[in-house]
This record gives structure tokens, sequence and C-alpha cells, in this order.
């Protein structure tokens, strides 16, 4: 450091700092962000200052009326024009407010709202000396099996922080499909990562799987943030810039200077394409596309249902948004170089998850094989780089979060002596003790093997068209074929279900408060409506389909 | 009445609400169910006669009311529109329908009164109705196909009401799978027009009969396709050759149901189904030949099943399918004809409708016995039913003057005035057929209600009387009958329908009204015959003599004896309706079973042996594959590195290539 600038930190004289630009921040386009964002930072002082006893009370409150408030401020957007003709960019380049990202936005609001009712469950698991308890550990930094842990069951203490760490998870996932610069991403990506993490290691039963599951899944989510971090470096080094605009122009060859710095390294295609490649890696493991797929069944198994529940959806969700808005806004220039590669993606993991599923004893191992085949379906269709592909997309994420959910809820009701009954044996003959739980289980499995009349029919062939459309039709033959796999498991439950003999100390429904009721209630009002009246939604997903650039 | 198109959907709705409220109320409606059917059956006749009337109140080209109710499928390119055509044509089968369809009602409140699910019956008999109603209202290919199907539905659940008795339960069945072949050709034919045109509503597709709509730019391949499959939905829906097998079983059902779905109103549904799409049978000449050879040859078929059945209601069974024969060919020969069909659709409506009532009060005064040969003499005991009967038997022979005389001699007229070889053969077949007409119904009364009283000394209800009706067990089995009068609200609908009998055909020929009336609809030449109508009319009555005459000579003079003789070969295979089920056990069932025994061979090695090669195939890999997530982070996160390296190998790749 030279000593004139030493000495510019010693005096104000020289220039006035008034020079500097007050960033400009539009608020009201923000706002769904920043409610999640302060109703969690509530949440935290709720956690310092509230009594134990009313925490429940008073985190679900502002739990519920947050995601509310925001799906409001969404939807006012939206209505506003945001999402068609006003669509651009806020905060400083940082943010995007266009049709993909509020409906993104929209639907993983909705999609929180009914995984924070499972969150919220406290009938499922019999009382604890009086106190009811949720799905997840009385006391998270006690050692399973401790003494200590038994005096925190003793005392029925709940983990009521597990209501602002969704709510951070929800804010990140609320930015990340709508970053609109590099560094915004990955902050994103970390912001709804680090929440996520902790969550999945909070299961009240099984805790030590549950551990070994968040391990698992930080030490790889880390692994993979790794790339995209030294993704979006090499890809600076090539635009001399994060923002995604000014790479695209530059990858378009319309700006040639940006950095005169980094003059040496502009417009290397080396490094473009290696940091583009790594970028999508990272999108790809929250995906989780093979082959980077390993760590989801492990920690879909081990996480607590309703984590996995809100999980497998959301993180979809905001992932898949962000993937879109790389390869459509930063990309469409490197089509020729990035397609073929993700269609060898798409067609492993279409058929990776299908195949692998079949095998599978456990019914989360299994809806984990199974989002991984729906993660290679969405795939086709982004693939597709037409509008109809995006809009396609996004109908297909919208109808998918919501089956996904359903069908977890439904499998925190099944029960015996230690907790949920997972392993599918157990499940033989539910259909004729709860005919009603094994019908709405079967609707979900329906609507996963794209039958129509089901929201997954309604996705699945707007995802096909749109890829078919786009001239990936082998692709749209792999598809079809991985379905069919796929339909194999799908209905071998039902068949368990309904066909087989119950088993005489099999697992018991449980009856769960209204929450759960109104989770799984959604669930199969958005399948059944999505797939017999897709028409509306099909219409509002394309209006939605447009990034701003 | 500005909006009478307002009025049509109540039409439909009246009856609707009757079936809904019947099949729906429960046993708290057991005691008034039958009133309420047939008051809502007569609220449509009434709506239908308010219609009529402002119909007559228009000019000619000014009777088309459409109204439109909703869109039923809205999909870019594909429009099937809830829209409902009210012209001179449906009004005819609308009036015919209600109010043939109220008397049957009426009638039936006595025939079923002991009956303990008669408030059921009543709610398939206006489910029936609103069916009805709907496929000649549509203004659609794909809403008829609605009410297609919902006749077809009607139809088998009345077959089957006495669902107790095997044969009544076979015999629904049978309806309804042959029924099945007939509607695969009408679905295929919407399906036809649907690709050719690119919709299916009437009014553009066939346009009026001076003007054709899109039917017009067709390749005569195209329209004949679709003329064929709509002769097969015909075939299956009107009994008629080769699809015919399944109306004399039908007899299985009570009798109201014969005389109101299997005689007057649903199985006529073919004629209109060829007659609406008038214009696509007008542009292929080989289709309008094939429907003739169709008409011409049940309507011999019909009759000589009808001359050998010992059972009156079979009898009269073949004797429907014969005069449908008349119609259907009277359909084929395009203009000419168009008229005389509908008109002898109607008169027959009536005195076939007549003449199963008339049979089934015969039935009810002879505790349910069917076979005439235990008949005999009843005229003095049932003087209206035989009165009654007497006249629709003198309609339906086509005694001079009476409704049956107008319209058949008009239907031999036009198979005339077709023209060529094709015209004398077809005119030969006409009159053939009115003299075996002639012969069977004279049979029919004479073995009814003439000659000795042979079910003296002899309890009925022998065991092979094989239609014997539980509803009025309470006469008492195994006793001597008591013929008697049936009740009032039976004979009343049999005096209306008589009426209708004698002077409706009268009524619509003289000074042409019927011919005015449905001409703006149908069109209509007069054709050129090679006889004048005076021959025509002298032949048929030569023909009516002769066959009378032989009736009367075999059992008019002659007693009949109570156990059928053997009879020439042609009288058993008549009586086994022409081997009619033989050749559809030997050729469909045999060659079905055949195909299916193979199919099922070539499942089980093939299809099978590779279904479950790649299943197991597949577990396999699967099985190999899970091996892969062995529960290391460390593994997984070599597959992570692997896999970045590959697709930033492969992106860089793309590039050099």
């Amino acid at each position: 450091m030279s000593a004139t600038v030493v000495h510019s930190l010693w005096t104000t004289a020289a220039d006035p700092i008034s020079k500097i630009d007050a960033p400009k921040i539009e608020y009201g386009q923000l706002s769904p962000t920043l409610i999640i964002l302060g109703a969690a930072i509530v949440g935290v002082l709720v956690e310092a200052f509230v009594p134990r006893k009313s925490r429940y009370y008073a985190q679900l409150f502002v739990s519920v009326v947050a995601l509310c408030a925001a799906f409001a401020a969404v939807v006012a957007l939206a209505a506003d024009g945001y999402a068609t003709t006003k669509a651009g960019i806020a905060a400083m380049g940082a943010i995007a407010v266009d049709g993909p990202a509020l409906f993104l936005q929209g639907t993983i609001l909705l999609a929180s709202m009914v995984g924070l009712f499972t969150f919220a469950e406290r009938r499922l698991d019999p009382e604890t000396h009086g106190n009811r308890v949720d799905s997840f550990a009385a006391q998270a930094a006690s050692v399973p099996g401790s003494d200590s842990e038994r005096a925190a069951v003793k005392a029925g203490f709940t983990t009521t922080e597990v209501f602002p760490l969704l709510l951070f998870a929800v804010a990140g996932m609320l930015i990340f499909p709508a970053a609109n610069d590099l560094l915004t991403l990955f902050v994103a990506l970390e912001v709804f990562s680090l929440p996520l993490y902790l969550l999945c290691a909070l299961a009240r039963r099984k805790r030590l799987m549950s551990q070994e599951a968040a391990v698992k899944y930080f030490l790889l989510g880390s692994f993979a943030s790794a790339f995209t971090l030294f993704g979006i470096a090499l890809l600076y080094g090539y635009a001399g810039s994060v923002s995604y605009g000014t790479i695209a122009q530059v990858v378009d060859g319309t700006i040639s200077t940006v950095d005169p710095a980094l003059a040496d390294t502009m417009g290397n295609d080396a490094l473009l394409l290696i940091g583009a490649a790594m970028i999508v890696m990272g999108l790809l493991f929250k995906v989780g596309a093979v082959p980077f797929h390993m760590w989801t069944p492990d920690v879909y198994q081990g996480a607590p249902t309703p984590v996995t529940g809100f999980m497998a959806a959301a993180t979809k969700v905001a992932a898949f948004g962000a993937l879109l808005r790389i390869l459509y806004v930063v990309l469409p220039g490197l089509r020729w170089d990035w397609r073929p590669v993700m269609w060898a993606v798409a067609i492993v993991t279409m058929l990776g998850g299908a195949i692998v599923a079949i095998t599978q004893t456990d019914i989360k191992r299994l809806l984990a094989y199974s989002s991984i085949a729906h993660a290679g379906f969405i795939l086709a269709g982004v693939i597709a780089t037409t509008p109809d592909g995006v809009s396609s997309v996004l109908f297909y994420l919208a109808a998918y979060s919501f089956v996904t959910i359903g069908a977890f809820a439904v499998v925190t009701l099944v029960r015996d002596a230690g907790g949920e009954a997972t392993h599918l044996s157990k499940w033989a003959g539910l259909g004729r003790r709860s005919p009603l739980v094994a019908a709405v289980f079967a609707v979900f499995l329906l609507a996963f093997a794209g039958i129509p009349l089901t929201s997954g029919f309604a996705g699945k062939f707007a995802v096909f068209k749109a890829a078919a459309e786009g001239g990936a039709a082998p692709l749209v033959v792999v598809g079809v074929i991985s379905s069919a796999i796929a339909a194999f498991f799908y209905i071998r439950v039902i068949v368990l279900m309904f066909f087989s003999e119950p088993r005489p100390e099999g697992p018991t429904v449980a009856v769960p408060s209204p929450l759960t009721m109104t989770a799984i209630g959604v669930g199969v009002a958005v399948t059944l409506v999505l797939g017999v009246a897709p028409q509306y939604f099909l219409d509002l997903a394309n209006q939605a389909g447009v990034f701003v650039r | 009445m500005t909006n009478a198109e307002n009025l049509i959907a109540l039409l439909i709705a009246a009856p609707l609400l009757g079936a809904a409220v019947l099949l729906t109320g429960g046993r708290r409606l057991d005691a008034v169910g039958h009133w309420v059917g047939t008051i809502l059956a007569a609220a449509s006749f009434v709506f239908g006669a308010i219609l009529f009337a402002d119909l007559l109140g228009k000019n000619a080209e000014h009777r088309t009311l459409i109204q439109h109710l909703w869109t039923w499928i809205p999909v870019e390119g594909f429009q099937a529109d809830v829209t409902f055509r009210l012209d001179q044509l449906s009004m005819t089968f609308v009036l015919l329908i209600t109010g043939v369809g109220s008397l049957i009602h009426l009638y039936s409140i006595g025939y079923m009164e002991h009956d303990e699910r008669r408030r059921r019956f009543f709610g398939y008999l206006n489910l029936f109705l609103a069916a009805m109603l709907l496929l000649v209202l549509a203004d659609n290919y794909l809403l008829l196909y609605v009410g297609w199907e919902g006749v077809g539905l009607a139809s088998y659940l009345l077959i089957g009401f006495w669902q107790h008795k095997p044969s009544a339960a076979t015999a629904a069945k049978k309806a309804f799978l042959v029924n099945r072949v007939g509607d695969m050709g009408l679905s295929i034919a919407i399906m036809l027009m649907f690709t050719t045109f690119g919709t299916f509503a009437f009014g553009p597709v066939l346009g009026s009969h001076e003007k054709p709509g899109l039917v017009d730019g067709a390749s005569e391949a195209t329209l004949t396709g679709i003329a064929l499959m709509l002769l097969l939905a015909a075939c299956g829906k009107s009994a008629q050759v080769p699809l015919q097998s399944w109306l004399g079983d039908a007899m299985e059902g009570p009798t109201p149901v014969s005389a109101l779905i299997h005689a007057a109103t649903m199985v006529t549904a073919g004629v209109y189904l060829i007659v609406r799409s008038a214009n696509i049978f007008n542009l292929a000449p080989d289709a309008q030949l094939v429907v003739t050879v169709v008409g011409a040859v049940t309507l011999l078929f019909g009759a000589i099943v009808g001359c050998a059945k010992d059972d009156i209601k079979k009898a009269l069974a073949g004797s429907t399918m014969s005069q449908i024969g008349y119609m259907v060919l009277a359909a084929g020969l395009g203009p000419i004809g168009y008229v005389f069909a509908i008109m002898h659709l109607v008169t027959h409506g009536f005195f076939k409708a007549g003449l199963f009532l008339g049979a089934g009060s015969v039935m009810h005064g002879m505790n349910d016995e069917v076979d005439m040969r235990k008949y005999g003499g009843l005229r003095k005991y049932m003087p209206i039913t035989f009165v009654t009967f007497g006249l629709g038997y003198l309609a339906i022979i086509g005694f001079p003057g009476l409704s049956g005389f107008f319209s058949k001699d008009k239907i031999i007229e036009a198979a005339f005035a077709k023209g060529g070889t094709e015209g004398w053969i077809l005119g030969a077949c006409a009159l053939l057929g009115a003299a075996i007409t002639a012969f069977y119904m004279t049979r029919v009364m004479l073995m009814t209600f003439f000659g000795e009283e042979r079910w003296k000394n002899q309890p009925t209800r022998s065991p092979e009387a094989p239609s014997a009706e539980p509803a009025a067990a309470h006469h008492g089995e195994h006793a001597e009958p008591h013929p008697h009068e049936s009740p009032k609200s039976m004979t009343i609908p049999m005096i209306v329908l008589a009426f209708g009998s004698v002077f409706a055909g009268g009524f619509f020929s003289i000074g042409d009204r019927f011919l005015h009336w449905l001409e703006p609809v149908t069109g209509h030449s007069e054709g050129d015959s090679p006889l004048s109508a005076a021959t025509v009319t002298g032949a048929t009555m030569v023909c009516l003599l002769i066959g009378v005459a032989i009736a009367w000579a075999q059992y008019g003079r002659r007693p009949v004896p109570v156990v059928a003789p053997r009879g020439s070969l042609l009288t058993r295979a008549a009586r086994r309706d022409l081997l009619q089920d033989d050749f559809n056990h030997v050729v469909l069932v045999r060659g079905g079973e055949h195909l299916t025994r193979s199919l099922v061979y070539v499942d089980h090695t093939l299809v099978d042996g590779v279904v479950n090669g790649t299943a197991a195939s597949v577990g396999g890999l699967s099985g190999r594959m899970r091996k892969l997530q062995n529960g290391f982070a460390r593994s997984y996160a070599v597959s992570m590195f692997g896999g970045a390296a590959i697709l930033v190998a492969a992106t860089l790749l793309m590039r050099a290539v």
C-alpha cells in the first residue's frame, strides 16, 4: 500500500465520501425475500426471549404470517406486471424480478407453507412425559443415547429452532432462482444449504442415522459448493464480470473488454467452458442428477421425514430455477456446447434413478430414487431451450413439489413402535387397514408414475412435448422407457398395499392433527386439479416463461 | 313464442330429472314413483307439442331451431358443443318418442303393478326417454353418440330388468355385446369425419339438402367409408343383418319395454342416423346400394323368422326386424325414399307398439303364457284387446285405408322407382315381404284370437315357456288360465294407439302433408318408376291376399296342434332364427376362441419371454448399480469428482469437435 493511500485513510478532506452513490434498492420488488428473512430473524429473537412453553406457538405464528405475507407480495408483484411487462433487474443488478423468478418463488412459498405444516405436526409421536412432541430431536446438541438426551426428553424439550431454520432456507431458495449475478447465486446457495444441513441432523428417532446423513450432506454439499465457487472464479476470469447479462454479452461477442486488468484471460474459451461446466455441476448436485446424486438416498432416508419432503420439493424448485437461468440467460450462446453434455446427464439420470429404484426396500429411499428419475425428466424439458421448455419445467416443478410433500407426509403417518415404519414389507396390506391413507398414497404414486388425470401426467406430457419440439426426440424415447420402468415400482407399492395380506404385527396409521391433514389434502387437491384441468396453470406458466436479461 | 328454442332442453330435462329422482330417491318414492315417471314423460310430450305448434307457425325454411347450451370440450382444433337442433325431422321423432313413450308409461302402471321394483323400472324408462331425445336432438355426431350409448344402456338395463332369470341376463348381455360392434362403427365414422372435415357438427358437415356442407368437397372413397361405418352402427341399433341376432332375445324384457324400445323408438335410431346423414349417403352411391341390400335382406329375413315363431313376442320381434328392413331399404334409395322411410317409421311406431301392448295384454290375461299354440278363441274374453290388436294387424299388413297401407305402399313404389335391374329386384323383394307379412300376421291373429280354446284343460307355464314374467305371479301358477280383459290403464293406451294405427297413414298422405313437412330437411325426388302407382298398389293387394289366404288355409281351416309339428327344414331353421346364433357361434365365437388361444400362446412364449427377460435384466442391473451406493461419503465424493471431470472434459470435447 502506498503512503498516499494510507494518508487518505487518515484524512477526510481529500475525497468527499458523498461521491459514492448509495446503492439503489427496490425494496418493494424484493419484499418476498425480505419478509422471509425478517421473519427468520424474528424467529431467532423468539428463541432468545420467549418462554419455552410459548415458543412453539409463537414460532408457528411468525412462520405462517411470514409465508402468507411473502406469497401475497409475490402475487401482488405478478399482478402489477412484474412477471411480464415490468420485468426487470433490481438491487443493482443482483436480483432479477421476472416471470420465472416470481412463478418459482410462489411455488416455493406454497410448498414451504405445506412443508411447514408437516414440521409443526405434534400428534404423531406419543406424548413423552405429558408433552406433545414433533419429529425433531428434543435437544440437538445432546449426544444420542447420553444422559443429557434422556434429561432433555424427560423435560419435554422440543427444537423450535427448526422454524427460523426453515425460514432462512426458504429465503435462500427465494433468491436462488432470481439471482442475477454469480456471487448472489453463491450466497443464496449457502444461505439455503446450511440450514438444511442442520435440519437433516435433527431427527427425534434414529438420531445416529440422521446425524450421519447430515454430515454426508454437509461434506458433499461443501465439495459441490467448492466446484461452483471455482467455476465462478473461472467465469470471472473469462468475462471480467459476475453479472449474468455481461457474461452473456461477452459470450456472444457483443462486448470484448470489460476490465483492462483481465486482458490476459478475457475471452479465453477454456476458462469459459470449464467454469460453466463447474457451475452447472454444482447445480446438478443440488437437483440430484446422476452422477452427482449419491447423497440423495442416504440423506432422504436419514433426515426427519418432514425435512425430506420439504427439501425434496423446495430445493428442487430453487435449483432448477437457477439452472434454467444460468443456461438460458448466461449461456445461451454456448448452447451447442452444453446441450449434448446435458443430454447425456439427462439420460443417465432418468435411467439410473428408475433402474436403481426397482430394488429398493425402504419407502424413503424409493422416493429418493424416484426424485432422481424425476430430475432427469425435468432436465429433458430444460434441454429444449425453447420458451415452451421453460414453461413446461415451471409447471412440472409446481406439480411435482406438492406430490412430493404429500407423499412424504403420508410416510410420517405409518408408524410402529420404532417410529416411522419405512420398510416396504411393513406396508403390505395397508389398504385393508387404512383404505383412505393407502388410497391417498396411491394417488401420489400414480402422479409420480404420470398416469393421466394426475398432475404427473400433465407435467410429463408438457416436458416431453417441449423436448420433442426442441429437437430432442431420442431423449423423449428414453424418458418414456424410464417412465415405464418407474411405473413398475410405483405400481408395485400400490399392489403391495392393496393386494397383499396385512402382517399381524404391522404398523399402525397415526391420526394426524389438522396440520398434516391439510398438507396431504392440499397435495391431493393440487395433484388432481393440475391433472384434470391443467390448462389454466399451463397458461400461467406460459406467461411466466420469459427471462429478463 | 319468440324464444321457443329455450324449451328444447326442457324436453330432455324432464325425463332426466325423473330418472335421477327415481333412481336415487330410494324406497320413499315407491308409492308415487310410477306417477312421477309418467307425469314427467307427459310433461316432455307437452313441451314437444308446444314446440310443434311453434314450428307450424313458421315458414318451412325457418323451422330449424338451434339451442346452444355450453361448449363441452373446448380444445384448440377440437370443439364439441352441447347444442340441440330441432327441425322437422327431429320434431317428428320427439312427438313419436314422447307420445308413444307417455302412453307406454301409463300402460306400465298397470302392467308392472305387482313388481316390487316398479319405481326402478320407471326410472329406467325415463332414462331411456332422455337418452333417446338427446339422440334425435343433438346437433353434432359426438352428442348424438352420447344419446346413442345412453339408449343402449337403458335398453341393456331394461332387457335384463328381471335379472334373476338367467335368460334375461344373458339376453341383456347379448344385446349389449352385439350393439358394441355397431357402436364401434359409429365411433370410427365420427373419427373419420373429424380427420376429414375437422368437425362433426351437423351444420358445417352436412349443410342442407340444397347446399351440401363440407361433404361436397370430400372424396367419394372417404364418404363411402364414413357411410358404411354409419350403416354398421345403424345395423347394430336397428337389428339389421348381420347384427340382427339380439332383437329376438331382447323380448326377455317386460312387454312395455319391447313395445317402446324394441319396436317403436330405439330400434329405429339406425333409420334416423341414415336419414340425418342423407347428404353423406347421397354422395356415396356404393354405400347406398349396400344400405338397400341390407334393408331388403333383413325385411325377408325378419319376415321368415316371424312365420315360424310360436312365441307371440318373438313373432312380433321378427316382424319388427322386417318392418325396419323396409325403412332401411327406403332410406337407402336416397331422396326418393327418405320421407317414406320416416313416414313408415312413425306409422309403424303406432301399430307395432299397439300390437306389443296387445300381446302384453293377452299375456297378462293368460298367466304370462307366450306360446300361441296354447291360446285360441280369445276374442270373446278380451274384446278390447281383440279389436285394438286387430286394427294393428290390419294396419301392418297394409289393409287399404289404414296406416300401413299408405306408408308401405309408398316404399314399394319407391323401390321400383329406383330404376334399372336394382329397382326390379328391390321392388320384388318388397312385394314378397308384403306377402309374407300378411301370412305371419294372419297366423298370429288366427292362433291367438280364433279357433278352439286350446288353453282349456291344461295348465300353462309349462317348463318350456321361456318368458314367464313374474309380474303376474299372483294369478297362481299351474292353474288353468282365466282369460280376462286388462285394466283401464292398459286398455286406454291400446285404444289411443289403435286410433293412430288406423288414421295416421291417411292423415299423413292426404295432400302429401308429411312429404311437405319433411321435404325441407331431407329433400325429395319422384324417381321414374317403370310401373304406375296403381299397378304397384294392385300388385301389393294381390300379394296381401295370397299371404292371408295361405295363412287361412293352414291355421284357420284346420285346428292348430298344441305341440308344434316338426316342420320342414326351412321352418326348423326359421325357428332357430335362421341359424343366426349358430352362424355367430361358429364364425365369431369359435373363431374368436381360436384367435385368443393362439394369441395367448404367442403371449406366453414370446411376449412374456421378452418381458420377463427384460424385467430380469433390469432387475439385475438395478442390483448391481445399487452396490455403488455403499454408504461411504468418500466414494460419493469420488463419484462426484469423476462426474465433474467427465462433464468438463465432455464440454471441452464438444468444442474441439
